[in-house]
């Protein structure tokens, strides 16, 4: 049974569509991560899960009930704001207990479960300050702290992480991961940023202008992006689309390899690229060049490891082969994926 | 290495062109750029103004306290102590005065705070003709002094009372029903129907401000507190007590303290509608010092009540900004 499913979700703002029917389940304990650009409605579905906004249409269902018309404090979902939402003129003790108080929570036991949350996250030391003297990481163990205090049948996650420092970021993101996997409670965690849900989630959900592009593993998200939205949004960079004909062919950065490298090029297919500029990462290059006329002139990337940089001049028209099992092919006008379409290459 | 020369060069021609282009301000320092100069000329009107029409007619009316000065002979270099006071203290309308400036103060506060939060908590919500409803509540501010008190003096009017005329009608006033044999209720004519009518009044004309004061800081509260709260399980009233007014006190602080300002030392209602009467039953500290001070012509013994105000006020200043200060900590 799903732990949370949303059927046939619509919601509309006046004429403005923001949601246009989403269908979505999670498993039991699972990690779900929703990502899209700003503006794609994801942060609207988890207040229409939440209870915050009502659907205009479809249900949303908890443990195999209906809770739609329920209001958001029958419905046992903890939500962490991206703003936290400390009560500002609250110690972190009162702030914690704040959802046990509401409940009628007994005294002895308020202490008790304080001590417990406060212990999990480690902020025991900062029980008896305010807010207002807490640094961004301990004001987001608190928020998170007082979500957990009550124990609730879903968390919902609305991108926590991003009012962090890039460093204190990376150790919020493992203790979060953690902190989910100690007490298995169903987690929806929304971001704009794909590094963070591919590297989170269990499962990654991709939406666009309303709509739920692709739901899968990390793995399936970025190895076979149903569509060309999907393909350009996951990954680092994203995947290099080059225009050819009615189709769009598809390929990672990593999978681009200069002739030369390859002694014996067995059923690749070949691109002729002109390399503009080279980047060094550290582990390997980025060279970013682009095509000829045959496939749009469209931009490529290339991410190369040393020995296969020593083999490039920039400003020089050079082949290059990506393997034909990694290349993917979509429809021009629809974007989706289609069957493979032949290109020039040598075959085995 | 080739590609880094260009780069260089490149630069420094771009560097060349936009010093040309730009001209250069001539380097001096005005009197704009002097801290302490524009500082004294900001500063100046306001310290003017609290000299000249706060500094020097309190320590003048002191003199005039201690003196034995009135309209036919206003010089205050005859000292008479506290004479003044003693002889104030010890008449009639003393009693009634202070008791009166007390009780329409505190009943005042009490209704506004009441009220204010009532009126915040309703215009911090969407609902149909909201404009209206803003433009209705704020009304009382805006309205003239003079054509409210006329509007007033005709709704307490001792026979053409709009309130009597639909209390009789719905049968709560008039021989033989609950409000007594009488046809009118003579809202200015008794004790407490007389304090109660300017407590009315005066509610009725600070609640606009006090309002605009604490909706301000109102709309200044997160909407994600308040959807945090609800997603914690809060309901309507632990929201209010704990998330609203909390987040209000420091300008709930403020409106009262304006309130209380406004209130103690005002005698404009009481000077429109019960003048005091009937007897002294009504009288508050303003308007007696006005009477025995101008009217009166006792100019010592009407500065000598109006002092009785001012520790009252000065303390209330202190109490409630120390109070609003520590809440800011």
């Amino acid at each position: 049974m799903a732990a949370l499913e949303v059927r046939g979700i619509e919601k509309r703002f006046g004429d403005f569509k923001a949601l246009k029917g989403i269908d979505l389940a999670t498993g039991e304990g699972e990690f779900l991560t929703i990502v899209g650009p700003s503006g794609c409605g994801k942060t609207t579905l988890m207040r229409l899960i939440a209870g915050l906004e009502k659907p205009t249409a479809g249900d949303v269902l908890l443990n195999g009930k209906p809770i739609t018309p329920l209001p958001p404090r029958s419905r046992n979902i903890a939500m962490v704001f991206q703003s936290y939402a400390l009560y500002p003129h609250m110690s972190v003790a009162d702030n914690i207990a704040f959802p046990l108080k509401a409940r009628g929570v007994a005294k002895t036991e308020q202490e008790r479960l304080i001590q417990w949350a406060a212990g999990i996250l480690g902020i025991e030391a900062l029980l008896h300050r305010r807010p207002a003297r807490l640094s961004g990481g301990e004001k987001q163990k608190v928020a998170l702290a007082r979500a957990f205090v009550r124990k609730p049948s879903l968390f919902i996650f609305d991108e926590p992480l991003s009012s962090l420092d890039a460093q204190v970021r990376a150790v919020a993101r493992a203790e979060l991961r953690q902190l989910h996997d100690r007490s298995g409670v169903t987690t929806i965690y929304v971001t704009h940023d794909q590094v963070e849900a591919v590297g989170l989630g269990d499962r990654v959900a991709v939406m666009q202008a309303g709509a739920l592009r692709q739901i899968g593993s990390p793995q399936a998200l970025y190895r076979d992006p149903a569509n060309t939205f999907v393909a350009s949004f996951i990954g680092t960079p994203p995947m290099n689309l080059l225009e050819h004909g009615d189709t769009i062919i598809g390929f990672r950065p990593e999978h681009v390899l200069p002739r030369p490298t390859m002694p014996v090029p067995t059923d690749v297919a070949t691109f002729r690229l002109r390399i503009t500029r080279i980047e060094f990462l550290g582990a390997e290059w980025l060279a970013y060049g682009s095509t000829n006329e045959e496939f749009g002139s469209a931009r490529v990337l290339c991410r190369l490891r040393q020995e296969a940089v020593d083999k490039i001049r920039t400003d020089e028209i050079q082949e290059f082969v990506v393997s034909r099992s990694q290349l993917r092919f979509f429809d021009r006008k629809t974007g989706m994926r289609t069957a493979p379409v032949p290109i020039r290459g040598e075959s085995a | 290495m080739r590609g880094q020369a260009k780069r260089q060069e490149r630069a420094r021609s771009e560097a060349a062109t936009s010093d040309d282009e730009l001209p250069q301000r001539p380097l001096r320092v005005g009197i704009a750029d002097r801290d302490g100069v524009v500082g004294a000329i900001m500063l100046a009107p306001a310290v003017i103004y609290v000299i000249a029409l706060v500094a020097l007619p309190f320590f003048l009316a002191v003199a005039l306290s201690l003196s034995d000065a009135n309209v036919g002979n206003p010089r205050i270099h005859h000292f008479v102590g506290l004479d003044n006071f003693i002889s104030v203290v010890h008449e009639a309308a003393f009693i009634f005065a202070l008791r009166n400036s007390i009780i329409i103060t505190v009943a005042t506060l009490v209704l506004l705070t009441i009220l204010t939060i009532l009126q915040v908590e309703l215009l911090a919500r969407e609902f149909p003709f909201k404009r209206l409803a803003q433009i209705i509540l704020i009304l009382p501010w805006a309205m003239p002094v003079a054509l409210a008190a006329i509007g007033w003096l005709w709704l307490l009017d001792s026979e053409y009372s709009p309130i009597d005329w639909i209390l009789r009608a719905v049968g709560l006033l008039g021989p033989g029903t609950v409000l007594g044999p009488a046809n009118n209720l003579y809202y200015l004519g008794r004790e407490w129907l007389g304090i109660g009518s300017v407590i009315v009044i005066n509610v009725w004309r600070t609640l606009p401000l006090s309002t605009i004061i604490v909706l301000a800081g109102r709309t200044a509260i997160p909407r994600e507190l308040y959807e945090q709260a609800e997603l914690d399980g809060a309901g309507y009233f632990r929201i209010l007590f704990r998330i609203t007014l909390p987040g209000l006190a420091v300008l709930l602080i403020v409106a009262i303290l304006f309130t209380v300002l406004v209130i103690f030392g005002d005698m404009t209602v009481v000077a429109l509608t019960t003048r005091g009467g009937p007897g002294y039953t009504t009288e508050i500290l303003p308007y007696w010092a006005y009477l025995k001070g101008i009217q009166g012509g006792a100019l010592s013994q009407g500065a000598a009540i109006a002092l009785f105000l001012f520790p009252v006020l000065l303390a209330a200043s202190i109490l409630v900004l120390r109070m609003a200060y520590r809440r800011e900590e």
